[in-house]
């Protein structure tokens, strides 16, 4: 989250809050508050419908909950009912999120494979001092370690940073911090994009043309993402921005550097997401308890929230569950996409006064959605993008990484229904990619090559 | 796709161990070595092919137990096909990728002395590769919940078949033939198992026109 400062090389940090996907949540909330208003009971509604989109978790919290509190019986028809929607739609969500980061991949590795720029060695940020150039193997092992090292450090310190701004609540300065960043990507490095894609291509284009074209890309872009928009032009421009970031990263890392990050980034999430102190569930307990929305422009978000608070049943009883939800919600940053998020939240805060209370039933046909941070999509893609630079078994290689991350996706998303709180999206995904990555390019390649020459099937 | 994809990774460990260990400049002896290599990743396929029906299984068992009334919302039959489309993709991209990418490139097909038409019997051989993949996981699946282990060994011993008669290769018309062969046979045992009949074929054929 603590994406781009006001310098321009602060290219690394949606590293951090973006890395955890978020399960249904359940840090379970004590406060049930009797009184709430429309707009909360919107909210919370919209946030148990993504909850309950993502785990069955929450629903048998918040039946066990909503009955604690003498709450009709129907809850526990529904908790069974829950359960079994949630898993349909368990199958469902695990698609939504496999086509958005299929096609962030894609575009990475297309690119990667096309544009030459993207492959060349054209200096290295300053989060990574150490040159790789050396003569001696442990020279360069060290140099990539500490560069890691170096690169980690950074991105806790920037975690931590955001984590205290939120906690003082200096929204201002974080959503300042935002728009300056997504501003960069935006502008920026599509500039930069373009220019090297024309080059490719041999394409001619005119400054004015140029200007338009960036000028009406960017501002859509800033639109999309910070206020309102249709969801799937705000997915679009999700994918696009982490796929540019991953196209960074795969320039200017170098290479054995690239994959020691890689791994440490995962084990970093791990940490950050499970440990009681680690700085991303801090960010999410504060969240819970404020019951805010998280950050605008760091999360994918892959379902409508709108359609979900429509209907929003206002009894009472509704009151405690949606805090629960609510609370349990706000821990599911990192697959949230809060400016969707946000942005449907006004929405329906608006609506609220004009729907008619429907049934629970009702609401549970509703779609769900699944978020995911955006730190995830640039992680995988980076691991497909390298893979596919840099291995010499090109395809096969590629291939496999991008089957490993999927899986490894999928596992992460099952783990989700199973503990229902916010987990982190890496590290079994980079673990499987880079096992795959490994193994592929140096054990399965001259098999393949071997039996391809040989012109033999197995 | 993945379990295709663990196999094939195990299976070539091992022949890169075999490979690694072994004098690099004795022909023979690398070709028996690839044979090796072959029919144990065919076997090793095969096994991992057997893993994913044991968990599909078990995935089965877990979506009755949770549903309402009883039965699953994918049956096994479903499963096995897409369990079987996703060995043939994996095995067919695998095979196939690396060719198309240098087909991007220029080239000459066959001009050190190789057969002329590598790419286009490279590619019928994945076709037909793919297409015996799905049939076999449905035969393969059939087999494991009917108890019926003289399905699953025809599975297997199949597999070994056009994967070895790969091994006349350039003479093409050693193994596409066979393959083909092979694959027709597997289509209509795996359609009969999956409830099709003459009839049934027939209905959908005069239907259509």
């Amino acid at each position: 989250m603590i994406t781009f400062m006001n310098n321009s090389d602060s290219e690394e940090e949606p590293c951090n809050e973006r890395t955890s996907l978020m399960s249904a949540g359940s840090p379970p909330v004590p406060s049930y508050q009797d009184g709430l208003q429309a707009s909360e009971a919107g909210e919370a509604q919209a946030h148990r419908k993504r909850r309950a989109g993502s785990s069955r978790g929450p629903n048998n919290i918040t039946g066990g909950e909503m009955s604690g509190s003498g709450v009709p019986v129907r809850e526990s028809a529904l908790e069974n009912e829950e359960e079994e929607l949630t898993l349909k739609y368990g199958a469902k969500h695990v698609i939504m999120l496999f086509v958005p980061v299929t096609l962030c991949m894609i575009v990475v590795v297309a690119t990667i494979k096309s544009v030459r720029f993207y492959t060349e060695k054209n200096g290295q940020l300053i989060y990574t001092p150490f040159s790789e150039d050396t003569p001696s193997v442990g020279q360069r092992l060290l140099n990539s370690v500490l560069n890691t090292i170096i690169m980690i450090s950074v991105i806790i310190v920037m975690t931590v940073f955001l984590v205290l701004l939120y906690k003082y609540r200096c929204y201002k300065f974080i959503h300042g911090w935002l728009i300056l960043s997504s501003l960069m990507l935006l502008f920026l490095f599509t500039y930069i994009y373009l220019g090297e894609v024309l080059k490719t291509y041999n394409v001619a284009m005119d400054y004015p043309t140029l200007f338009i074209v960036i000028w009406n890309f960017g501002a859509v872009g800033m639109i999309c993402i910070h206020w309102k928009g249709p969801l799937q032009l705000q997915q679009a421009y999700l994918i696009m921005i982490s796929a540019l970031m991953a196209l960074v990263f795969i320039k200017y890392l170098p290479e054995w550097s690239a994959w020691v990050i890689l791994g440490a980034i995962s084990i970093y999430d791990l940490m950050a997401v499970l440990c009681p102190k680690g700085p991303l569930r801090m960010l999410v307990e504060t969240a819970q308890e404020r019951n805010e929305p998280i950050f605008p422009a760091l999360i994918y978000s892959s379902a409508m929230m709108w359609t979900v608070g429509m209907a929003k049943p206002d009894t009472a009883a509704r009151g405690p569950s949606q805090q629960t939800w609510d609370a349990a919600e706000d821990g599911r940053e990192h697959l949230r996409s809060p400016s969707h998020a946000e942005s449907q939240m006004s929405e329906t805060r608006s609506s609220v006064p004009t729907r008619p209370v429907t049934s629970l039933e009702e609401l549970e046909e509703e779609e769900r959605g699944v978020k995911l941070g955006l730190g995830d999509f640039i992680f995988y893609s980076v691991l497909v993008g390298k893979a596919a630079a840099t291995a010499s078994g090109d395809w096969n290689t590629t291939l496999a990484c991008f089957v490993a991350i999927l899986i490894g996706l999928c596992l992460t998303l099952l783990l989700l229904a199973v503990y229902k709180k916010a987990l982190p999206a890496l590290p079994i995904s980079i673990t499987f990619g880079l096992i795959f990555y490994f193994s592929t390019d140096n054990l399965v390649r001259p098999f393949m090559d071997t039996l391809a020459s040989h012109q033999l099937y197995i | 796709a993945f379990f295709w994809l663990v196999s094939l990774l195990l299976s070539s460990l091992i022949w890169f161990i075999a490979v690694k260990a072994s004098d690099p400049q004795d022909e023979r002896l690398q070709k028996g070595l690839l044979i090796f290599g072959v029919m144990f990743s065919v076997l090793l396929q095969e096994a991992f092919r057997f893993l994913y029906y044991k968990l599909l299984r078990k995935a089965i068992e877990g979506l009755v137990a949770l549903s309402e009334d009883g039965c699953s919302p994918i049956s096994i039959q479903q499963m096995a096909y897409v369990a079987g489309v996703g060995f043939g993709l994996m095995s067919g991209a695998f095979s196939m990728i690396n060719l198309l990418a240098d087909a991007l490139g220029p080239g000459t097909v066959g001009i050190h002395g190789d057969s002329q038409l590598y790419f286009l019997t490279s590619a019928f051989m994945t076709m037909v590769l793919i297409f015996l993949h799905t049939f076999w996981g449905i035969l393969f699946f059939h087999g494991c919940e009917h108890r019926r282990w003289w399905e699953i060994a025809a599975v297997v011993i199949m597999h070994l078949t056009v994967s070895g008669s790969s091994f006349c290769n350039p003479l093409y018309v050693g193994s596409l033939v066979p393959s083909y062969l092979l694959m027709a046979a597997a289509a209509a045992w795996a359609y009969l198992l999956s409830g099709g009949s003459a009839q049934n074929l027939r209905r959908f054929l005069l239907c259509k026109c």
